[in-house]
């Protein structure tokens, strides 16, 4: 069964064509395409009118390989995101739908990463490798959710950031450093020729599974504005901070609850200290999908899509965006 | 008109100023927030929210742009950090927030100064030197709205050491 996702929620422009919401046909992803050559111009880089432009060319190419009688059903995002933004994906998902009758499939951004993890398994074909009940943390420049799931479709969301994403948090620090963007990235990078040794605080916010990074971006802006340090050893320093809380605090909340696995997703988990960190300490297996798949695509909205139409969950021609929609 | 100035010393400080602004704000209200990372725009907002009765808990939006809230008014909580020309912001179409039932609340709004209302309170945080939770906070009507804002504020003064 072979469904194509879209997705527009953000910066991204994305379509994909996923088989029994695991081997990828094709996925493209807007800035993988030359947009400037084929419009002429710079084009703004966040708005619906961006999207508007893309879209068209981005499911064409995605549909290349494959023919429109092969498709079993259109998956989109519908939140959260950006109204304007998510307004495009829904909308040329309901005329693809309704012109060729096809299921439309509703589809919540942070479920569709947690689903990155079921993409093009290794060994290929494994289907059955997540165990539920798993833990999933999705950390990406919008969220950092730890959600619990009993089965495909079933969440329970158990802690997200009070203030900054994790994402954000590593983007802000290296505007703070005077790093690159985007700023994930451009800190690892920076670590690697520096030690973690100037003190950071962590916020645990024991009595919870929320997360907290705002006082660590102030606490590094202090250091940075009283003297002298070196920005590797501020990168490297940072990220510990950061990758401390986030594998303690869901190790912690694994260990509890006693789950058999845990998931990372969203942009955040292709972070190599982060993903290492999970590794060495876990005391259940963690999947982690590659890189190109825990940042934004329609891959996984794709795959999500089809366990929502395995279990018979399809949405009307009235599906309406929700810019705030949450998980579970 | 002047403005009124304030010192913070604490985030929940910050909170709770944002907590009046949130019981006095009144639909279309917009609420322009300037400051360095780390000076407690989000934390600002936090209270708002609270005062606005909104039961979520409202956190940044740096890279979504825009989170819609809904507590006695709609709280639609914007953020121009990752925008930096002119035109991405007039592209997204903000107008109908500005103009809508709601409260906006801007971050970052200096950057966008062109598309926003020119009714508004500007409110201002800078760290005070020296201190690790001190912020100085500056709030600037612009427009009678304001003004009349700004007098109400004052007579919550007391509650600030």
């Amino acid at each position: 069964m072979k469904i194509l996702g879209i997705e527009t929620s953000c910066d991204e422009t994305a379509a994909a064509v996923v088989e029994d919401g695991s081997r990828i046909i094709s996925n493209i992803v807007a800035s993988q395409i030359d947009i400037h050559a084929r419009y002429g111009g710079v084009v703004p880089e966040v708005a619906a009118r961006q999207h508007l432009l893309t879209i068209i060319p981005v499911i064409s190419q995605t549909m290349t390989e494959v023919s429109w009688q092969d498709i079993n059903g259109i998956a989109v995002t519908f939140g959260p995101g950006l109204a304007g933004s998510l307004l495009v994906g829904v909308n040329v998902a309901k005329a693809i739908a309704l012109a060729k009758k096809l299921p439309l499939i509703g589809v919540n951004h942070l479920e569709a990463h947690i689903y990155a993890n079921w993409l093009d398994s290794s060994p290929p074909g494994e289907k059955d490798r997540v165990k539920f009940p798993c833990l999933c943390l999705v950390v990406s420049g919008g969220h950092s959710d730890l959600v619990l799931m009993k089965g495909h479709g079933q969440f329970e969301k158990l802690g997200r950031t009070r203030d900054d994403a994790a994402g954000e948090a590593f983007d802000k620090a290296a505007r703070i450093l005077g790093l690159g963007y985007p700023g994930g990235p451009a800190i690892e990078q920076a670590s690697r020729s520096g030690t973690p040794c100037l003190p950071l605080p962590r916020a645990w916010l024991k009595e919870s599974h929320d997360f907290s990074f705002s006082g660590l971006k102030t606490a590094l802006w202090h250091l940075v504005h009283k003297g002298e340090i070196s920005v590797a050893d501020a990168a490297a320093s940072f990220q510990l901070a950061v990758v401390d809380v986030l594998v303690i605090k869901t190790i912690e909340a694994a260990r509890q609850l006693k789950v058999e696995q845990i998931l990372l997703s969203g942009g955040v988990a292709a972070n190599k200290m982060l993903t290492q960190h999970f590794l060495a300490n876990s005391p259940v297996s963690v999947l982690i999908p590659p890189p190109h798949l825990c940042t934004d695509n329609a891959a996984m909205v794709a795959a999500c899509g089809y366990y929502h139409l395995q279990a018979g969950k399809i949405s009307g021609y009235d599906l309406d965006v929700v810019p705030s929609l949450s998980l579970g | 008109m002047e403005s009124l100035k304030l010192n913070s010393h604490s985030p929940e400080q910050t909170q709770l100023l944002g907590s009046y602004l949130g019981e006095l704000a009144q639909k279309a209200d917009v609420f322009l927030l300037v400051g360095e990372l780390g000076t407690g725009k989000t934390c600002l907002v936090q209270g708002i929210a609270r005062g606005l009765d909104v039961r979520e808990y409202a956190f940044s939006p740096s890279f979504v742009i825009l989170r819609e809230y809904h507590g006695r008014l709609p709280l639609y909580h914007i953020d121009f950090y990752r925008l930096d020309h002119i035109e991405e912001i007039a592209d997204l179409g903000l107008e109908e927030y500005f103009y809508d039932d709601g409260v906006c609340v801007v971050e970052w709004a200096e950057k966008g100064l062109q598309v926003v209302p020119q009714d508004n309170l500007l409110i201002t945080i800078h760290y005070i030197p020296a201190s690790q939770t001190g912020r100085s906070i500056c709030l600037k009507p612009q427009g009678e709205r304001y003004y009349e804002l700004i007098e109400q504020l004052k007579k919550e003064k007391e509650l600030w050491p």
